[in-house]
């Protein structure tokens, strides 16, 4: 019987960074094809900009529209909607299935209010709030809830009936059976739903700021397309794209600590 | 090759005694579980045989405490049994380790739950996770384990919780009939070295025969005792004695009770279905 070594070609492969650079690749190509493309006059440069404008035009939006403060801003009320949602989500999720009335009376309606283009309410929470950062950050709770909720309650009652019965054969109490056994089986549902609630609530976040002119990102968005600035907007438009990767990096590490995590 | 007498005895640890489990359907009420009596002894392994259908599950879970029964008396040392019961450790037919804890932390749950310090339980389950032979995979969570040993930790950590019967039902079903003939050893080799009282319900005769001292077979529904058989073959046992003489006897011989049974709940099911089809 003969053994085979690892070559180098193959540590490298498995060690993760072959992905990580095709994926680089795969956008720097993205970008020169574009940038071919628009130079060419494939398509319209007052429409979309060639890549090389928007890089040059960072500097020029970190320096003068203080665009890390906006930054910061708009990272700031989406993690306080996160944080919200996720406690008032899976809170009510939790309750919707220790209370079966209460999930036969409003599990329909979330799940209607899920779909409804809730964003419309903007003037209602402009009234409640006045024109601040809580009318955004209650946009983007408020939205982003249904999903949190649903998906809660679908990981707890959902939970193998063979763990529960396992949680009983050990005689759990309820307090014990919720959080050994039903929490935990339902966490990576639970993720799902926060993953689907903090995309609801990025994209109401930014859309109100941009709706309301008022905050972050958002708003610088719309001061730059309004100026016609459009390698600027597309500048910002990168920011809010890493926001998004933000905070799904620190989503993807509390879920990895609280699944591996005893 | 004899038979023992249903009614338990005031000796026996568990005790199983006139019980009926009647449940309302939609087509009237169904008996499942028909006075049934019997009585496990100290340190002993009796296996509950019969078809599908005849009711072995529902008594794995009248004899846990998870479901309630309509009529008779279980005890443990003469206490009586309504709900589960910490004399009594379950093992489940399906896969019920936890995905989010490593074999360790499986195996100490029933520790944690007593409130014993970390570093002894961990000790405690390392003792355990030993017994059943997965040393080295201490770490490991269920997802990186095959089916037998994810079933071995569920042993152990029923073990852990040391249980004066232990309950298993169907454990090796999902499994292939080479890792289950080899499991059988391992339980047996564990039954043998902790003395372990061991109510195993299955529908497999090689297996029952394989590890039990007595064999209770049932009838299909309603689920009665037909017969409890008393294996008289050497112990220790492993899985060599599947090709002995006796065994094979032994085979043959709960296999006559059973094919009885089991046609019998063959012919139920096609009336049945024949009568769906013509009512739909």
């Amino acid at each position: 019987m003969t053994m085979t070594a690892t070559t180098p070609t193959q540590r490298f492969r498995l060690s993760g960074a072959l992905p990580a650079l095709t994926g680089i690749g795969t956008l720097v190509a993205f970008f020169v094809l574009m940038e071919v493309f628009i130079r060419s006059g494939g398509l319209n440069r007052f429409i979309v900009p060639p890549p090389s404008e928007i890089i040059a035009s960072f500097p020029r939006i970190i320096v003068e529209e203080q665009v890390l403060h906006r930054f910061v801003l708009t990272l700031t009320e989406c993690l306080t909607a996160g944080v919200m949602l996720t406690v008032f989500g899976v809170s009510g999720g939790v309750l919707m299935h220790r209370f079966k009335l209460l999930q036969q009376a409003c599990e329909t309606w979330i799940a209607a209010l899920a779909s409804a283009p809730v964003v419309l309410c903007y003037p209602l929470f402009l009234v409640i709030f006045g024109r601040n950062a809580w009318t955004i950050i209650m946009m983007g709770f408020v939205s982003a809830l249904p999903p949190v909720i649903l998906k809660t309650l679908e990981g707890i009652s959902g939970t193998r009936k063979v763990l529960v019965n396992v949680g009983r054969s050990f005689n759990l109490t309820p307090t014990q059976q919720f959080w050994k056994i039903l929490f935990p089986a339902a966490l990576p549902t639970i993720f799902v739903g926060i993953r689907l609630g903090l995309i609801f609530a990025l994209i109401n976040v930014v859309g109100v700021e941009f709706l309301i002119n008022f905050g972050g990102l958002g708003q610088l968005i719309n001061e730059l397309a309004e100026r016609y600035d459009l390698a600027g907007t597309y500048a910002a438009i990168c920011f809010v794209v890493l926001v998004s990767v933000m905070f799904f990096m620190i989503l993807e590490k509390a879920e990895r600590w609280l699944t591996r995590a005893e | 090759m004899t038979s023992t007498p249903h009614n338990p005895a005031n000796t026996d640890i568990l005790v199983v005694d006139d019980v009926v489990v009647r449940f309302e359907t939609q087509e009237g009420p169904v008996i499942a579980v028909d006075h049934v009596s019997f009585g496990v002894r100290q340190g002993e392994f009796l296996s509950v045989i019969g078809p599908s259908g005849c009711g072995k599950s529902t008594l794995f879970n009248v004899i846990g405490g998870l479901i309630g029964h309509t009529s008779g008396v279980v005890s443990v040392g003469g206490e009586t049994i309504n709900s589960p019961h910490q004399s009594i450790g379950m093992v489940f037919r399906e896969e019920s380790t936890f995905p989010w804890r490593s074999v360790t932390d499986n195996v100490a749950f029933p520790l944690e739950l007593i409130g014993m310090p970390k570093a002894q339980r961990i000790e405690r389950a390392r003792h355990f996770i030993s017994l059943v032979g997965l040393d080295g995979f201490e770490n490991r969570y269920p997802n990186e384990l095959s089916g037998g040993m994810r079933q071995r930790v569920s042993l152990a950590r029923t073990l852990a919780s040391e249980p004066k019967i232990l309950l298993m039902d169907e454990p090796f079903a999902a499994l292939d009939e080479q890792t289950r003939l080899l499991l059988g050893d391992k339980v047996l080799q564990i039954q043998q070295q902790l003395k372990q009282t061991t109510l195993l319900i299955t529908h497999n005769i090689t297996e029952a025969v394989q590890m039990s001292d007595r064999i209770l077979v049932m009838t299909y529904r309603p689920g009665k005792v037909k017969r409890i058989v008393d294996i008289d073959l050497p112990r220790p046992r492993t899985s060599e004695i599947v090709g002995s003489e006796a065994f094979g006897r032994y085979v043959a011989q709960i296999w006559a009770d059973l094919r009885e049974e089991a046609s019998r709940g063959m012919r139920d099911e096609e009336e049945h279905a024949l009568h769906h089809v013509s009512t739909t």
